[in-house]
């Protein structure tokens, strides 16, 4: 069941839109804002909220990466694994990131503070290497920096 | 003509809109492809038809174009043999292999792939991929459809048939990049009734027949004749195929002009009841302790030739068998002892379809100039539910509408994404006036909702409006008025409007009424079509033979002059009051011919087993008249005979004629011919059984068929000769002619490098186009020319609601309706459950919840079925499942009622007060194949794992 305020924002977004189906990305986004992924009985709720079949919804939904279809923790780290970053040394960050919270990237951690992703760009070319926790994106990363800002997120 | 030139060379081309890989194709070239379908169009997916294209004579660089994406150009220069296009196109299927499983020993799309096919044409030959492939966890997507993902190459075709052609919306594409999933957001069956068209569709082995998967078997061990589908009065053309005594599958046969490349799942997978353990397999006769033991056909034939001799018999005949079949019938009975084995009311029906089709100025619409048209109105028919394919041409029908408007962008009309983007929410009018909601709703411009007589007021009002010198309906509503008038104005505006009405809407004032409609079009100046579906694969030619109904040979044997009634393949309990199909079986003699072990042939004195269309060759007419010829496929081992073959020998053995009247087919054909007129082209239907391609028959094997010789060798180590077929110009051998047959004899599709089923643009004049040859099949019917019909005025009143009665209207379902498919075990899985629907502000009036049993009372038959609450069925009307197995046959519509039982059931949810003879319920899904044990490979561990990159359903864990 979608919560009075999700269905209250996408009733929202629906009158932005000729066609309700045009809605279904900003659906599938304040869902996943609301519970940090969208499940199997959300993607069918915002199926019947937008009059979609879940799979209409469920192949948007999977194609973009940023929407969640599986639980994650409370903070999601997005580490770019792209050639500006690859060139200044982001492998190691990623491994020393992995190591330190003991998960494989992709994975979560036991205690649910972490999911760790690799991402394909964060724009932030110019300042790599760069990963981005919830909002916020950091830049310049050293190994040493790493430690500290993990503290930040509890 | 426009000029192509390919490889230098110059090639005459027909001018048009044509994109250059259907030019290459049609001219014999073998250009790779894979996302390109004849019907489905060019989105340029798949990059697998490149060619080189040169700006002119001096241009020896040229540039690397997407044939399907190009339109062709007089004068054009281009290079299929180009060493860089060829070696791009072999580029491609390397990338396109490089997840591909190479499973094709276990795949059953194996030997007639067209990825195996195209692998080959462009020569990729050397795997160079050494590393993890992706892997996809596989759905159960019911019981017709295998779901095997990993070999998948990402075409996209299977979703633009289902979800673009076919209106399909479970089932969608998931994820991205090199992570692309097609299926359904959950495990279950495909909803879509068009979905075994993705067997055929699919390139490769993602989507394969399930049905086959007990008895598979490849493509070149098959034997194959061509046949027509006996599951609705269509008569789609399908491919029949056997091995062992078993028929093995059925594919779509091409026809242009009926179904064109598709089949209906009903179609497509009902055929199983040829192999049903109910099958009747040798003559059997009732001995004088009741016993029936099986005997010889002389022993048989004598049995009968000794009671028909009395000269006392009738014949009932078949809406589903054979014109050969029901004419021999009449033939051994005499034609004013024959009657139809339909009840009178439906047999009334068809012939008003017929005499609309004769007296009339619409002609009858065949499926594909149904799919041309550009405006529809639906009068009373559920045509999904009758008559799959109509629907599936329908969907056509309204996307006209986005062609055009993309056609003025300048969109060339095979560019179908850009037709998609162009149209968006564009659809042809399309007018849907039925009692119940229709699975073709979402199609629909406007619905109306009514009981049939109200149905039938709003199509003459509909006429009415477009040509006020047509009848006029007093005390029409306003509202009702002016829907009808949007309807008329909107089929006006169409340049070729259709009107289909049936004789499933259970109103006899639907077709005048929709006739009305569709003469006051033509009077408009709008050359409209009808088409009329009809109950059974030959209602309307059984219904060309003169004869009463069922009523009226009941009404022959209570006058006393009958002891024998010999009932042609015909079930009389689903066709009349258990009470009068047993009064009719209880003449002194009953004999039946059929298929399959029924009630009918359980109280019948002498049994004799009836060859199926897969047994037997013979002539079915379509709901248009179109008469068309469907060739035996095997020849079963048992006692098994054409019905028609049987009625001969009866007729010799009776005394009836001195000799055999026919020895074979073309004997029958010329008889039927010379005994009614509209029979007199039925030998064009297909070429004679003299027919010789080079001197040679037409063998149903294919070169390659294998075992020959070892397949009977445990009987006898000598091969047997191969049976000799007296009825057709095919043989049951590998021995014959390879080429290319007339189209009507069409037993396979195959040429050389093309092994699956398309290499049938190899048998077309231009791909999507005719078949080089005679068009098979023959219509029968021709509207008069220059006929002016004065209209129906017989204006029905409006529907009465009853206090506490209900009007009963026969609810049809395209799985488990039908009688011969319902017996195969996938259709009759998707069988629904026997359910009463009744109005939804109605059961909320009486309190009645979804799934609440109630007692339904029509007739004398008394039946407890849970309640189905529809919104839009009106109030005062209920519907009942027809002809649903296990369900007592009721006259519907007919009046009932529907009370509140006060003694809680016995038995299950709907169990069945009166219930049928026991036989009658052996096919209960419970005897359906356990489903597949479908391949749930685990994720590897080397895959990225992801919850970016689209976490598809191959990676999803579905939290329980």
């Amino acid at each position: 069941m979608l919560t009075e305020q999700e269905q209250q924002a996408i009733g929202e977004e629906l009158r932005h839109y000729p066609q309700p189906r045009a809605a279904v990305s900003e659906a599938l986004k304040i869902v996943q804002r609301h519970r940090g992924w969208v499940s199997d009985e959300s993607v069918r709720d915002i199926g019947a909220a937008l009059d979609l079949t879940p799979a209409e919804v469920d192949s948007v939904a999977t194609f973009y990466s940023m929407i969640f279809r599986r639980p994650v923790g409370r903070h999601v780290i997005l580490i770019c694994d792209s050639v500006s970053c690859w060139i200044m040394g982001a492998n190691p960050l990623q491994a020393h990131l992995a190591a330190t919270l003991g998960i494989q990237p992709g994975a979560t951690t036991a205690d649910g503070r972490f999911t760790l992703l690799p991402c394909a760009c964060l724009g932030a070319c110019d300042r790599a290497p760069a990963l981005m926790i919830d909002d916020d994106l950091h830049v310049d990363l050293t190994l040493e920096k790493l430690g500290e800002l993990l503290e930040k997120y509890a | 003509m426009i000029t192509v030139y390919v490889e230098n060379q110059p090639y005459p081309v027909e001018p048009g809109d044509r994109n250059l890989l259907a030019v290459c194709l049609s001219l014999g070239f073998d250009l790779p492809y894979f996302c390109w379908h004849p019907a489905l169009h060019s989105v340029g997916a798949c990059r697998q038809c490149a060619v080189k294209l040169f700006k002119d004579e001096s241009d020896t660089q040229g540039r690397l174009i997407m044939a399907c994406m190009t339109p062709v150009k007089d004068g054009m220069r281009i290079s299929i043999a180009d060493p860089e296009a060829a070696a791009f196109r072999a580029g491609v299927v390397e990338w396109l292999m490089v997840n591909h499983p190479h499973d094709c020993p276990v795949c059953d799309e194996g030997g007639e792939c067209h990825l195996q096919d195209m692998t080959v044409m462009t020569g990729h030959v050397r795997r160079r991929y050494r590393f993890t492939k992706r892997t996809h966890r596989n759905q159960d997507l019911g019981p017709f459809i295998n779901h095997e993902m990993n070999r998948c190459i990402q075409c996209y075709r299977c979703l633009r048939f289902y979800r673009d052609y076919a209106g399909g919306r479970d089932f969608d594409v998931m994820g991205w990049h090199d992570d692309v999933y097609f299926g359904r957001h959950a495990d279950g069956a495909l909803e879509n009734e068009f979905s075994g068209n993705l067997v055929e569709v699919c390139p490769t082995g993602v989507f394969t027949d399930k049905t086959m998967k007990p008895h598979p078997v490849r493509k070149w061990n098959l034997q194959t004749a061509p046949s027509i589908c006996v599951h609705c009065g269509l008569g789609c053309n399908t491919l029949a195929g056997e091995r062992y005594g078993k028929l093995r599958r059925i594919l779509s046969r091409y026809n242009p002009n009926v179904n064109g490349y598709f089949l209906c799942d009903r179609g497509r997978f009902g055929y199983e009841f040829v192999n049903s353990p109910r099958r009747l397999r040798q003559p059997c006769l009732r001995g004088a302790d009741g016993d029936r033991p099986a005997v010889g056909p002389a022993a048989a034939v004598a049995r009968v030739a000794g009671i028909i001799r009395g000269g006392k018999a009738i014949g009932i005949g078949s809406p589903r068998g054979s014109l050969e079949g029901n004419f021999a019938l009449r033939e051994l009975v005499g034609p004013d002892r024959f009657f139809h084995g339909v009840p009178d009311r439906e047999l009334e029906l068809v012939r008003l379809a017929l005499a609309l089709a004769r007296q009339g100025t619409a002609p009858l619409a065949s499926l594909q100039e149904a799919a041309a048209c550009d405006a529809v109105f639906v009068l009373g028919e559920d045509v999904t539910n009758t008559a799959p394919m109509l629907a599936l041409a329908l969907r056509q029908a309204v996307r006209h509408k986005p062609a055009e408007l993309a056609t003025r962008q300048r969109i060339h009309a095979w560019d179908s994404l850009a037709i998609r983007d162009a149209g968006q929410q564009a659809q042809g009018p399309c007018f849907i006036a039925t009692a119940d909601q229709t699975r073709l709703d979402d199609i629909a411009t406007a619905t109306y909702r009514a009981a049939p007589d109200d149905l039938a007021r709003l199509g003459f009002a509909v006429a009415h409006a477009l040509d006020p010198s047509s009848p006029d309906v007093p005390n029409l509503p306003p509202d009702l008025a002016a829907w009808a008038q949007r309807a008329a104005d909107g089929l006006k505006a169409g340049q070729r409007p259709l009107v289909v009405a049936g004789t499933g809407g259970a109103s006899a004032a639907l077709l005048p009424a929709a006739a009305n409609i569709a003469w006051a079009l033509i009077k408009a100046g709008r050359p409209a079509q009808l088409c009329l579906t009809v109950p059974e694969c030959n209602s309307l030619g059984s219904a060309l033979l003169d004869g009463g109904g069922l009523e009226s040979a009941l009404a022959a044997l209570r006058q006393g002059d009958v002891d024998t009634v010999v009932v042609l393949e015909n079930d009389l309990y689903r066709r009349l009051p258990a009470a009068a199909a047993a009064e009719l079986l209880a003449a002194r003699h009953v004999i039946v011919l059929d298929h399959l072990a029924t009630a009918t042939t359980a109280a019948a004195e002498v049994v004799l087993p009836a060859a199926t269309f897969a047994e037997s060759s013979g002539t079915l007419v379509n709901n248009e008249g179109r008469a068309q010829r469907f060739f035996q496929v095997f020849v079963p081992e048992d006692g098994i005979r054409a019905s028609w073959r049987w009625l001969a020998d009866l007729i010799v053995a009776a005394g009836r004629a001195p000799a055999a009247p026919w020895r074979n087919l073309d004997e029958l054909l010329s008889a039927l011919s010379a005994a009614m007129p509209v029979f007199k082209d039925l030998r064009a239907v297909a070429p004679p059984a003299d027919f010789r391609m080079d001197g040679q028959k037409i063998p149903r094997q294919p070169p390659r068929y294998s075992g020959r010789t070892a397949m009977t060798v445990h009987r006898d180590i000598h091969e047997p000769q191969p049976p000799d077929d007296a009825d057709t110009p095919l043989a049951f051998s590998m021995e014959g002619q390879p080429g290319h047959p007339p189209p009507a004899l069409i037993q396979r599709y195959w040429a050389p490098g093309w092994n699956s089923a398309q290499a049938l643009n190899k048998f077309q004049q231009e791909v999507g186009g005719p078949l080089q040859g005679d068009a098979p099949g023959r219509r029968l019917l021709a509207a008069a020319a220059g006929a002016a019909p004065p209209y129906f005025a017989d204006v029905p009143p409006a529907f009465a609601a009853r206090a506490g009665e209900w009007l009963f209207l026969p609810a049809h379902h395209i799985y488990g309706a039908e009688e011969l498919s319902s017996v195969s075990a996938g259709v009759a899985q998707r069988a629904p459950r026997p359910t009463v629907t009744v109005n939804d502000g109605e059961a909320e009036r009486l309190g009645w919840a979804e799934g609440r049993e109630v007692q339904v009372s029509v007739g004398d038959t008394v039946q407890r079925l849970p309640v189905k609450r529809s919104a839009q069925l009106p109030a005062g009307v209920a519907a009942l499942p027809a002809g649903l197995s296990g369900q007592p046959w009721l006259p519907l519509p007919a009046w009932g009622k529907i009370s509140t039982p006060s003694i809680p059931p016995v038995g299950g949810a709907s169990a069945t007060l009166r219930s049928m003879p026991s036989l009658r319920s052996t096919s209960s899904p419970a005897s359906a194949p356990s489903a597949h044990s479908a391949n749930q490979a685990p994720v590897p561990p080397g895959r990225r794992p992801g919850l970016q990159a689209g976490s598809s359903p191959s990676v999803r864990e579905v939290p329980a």
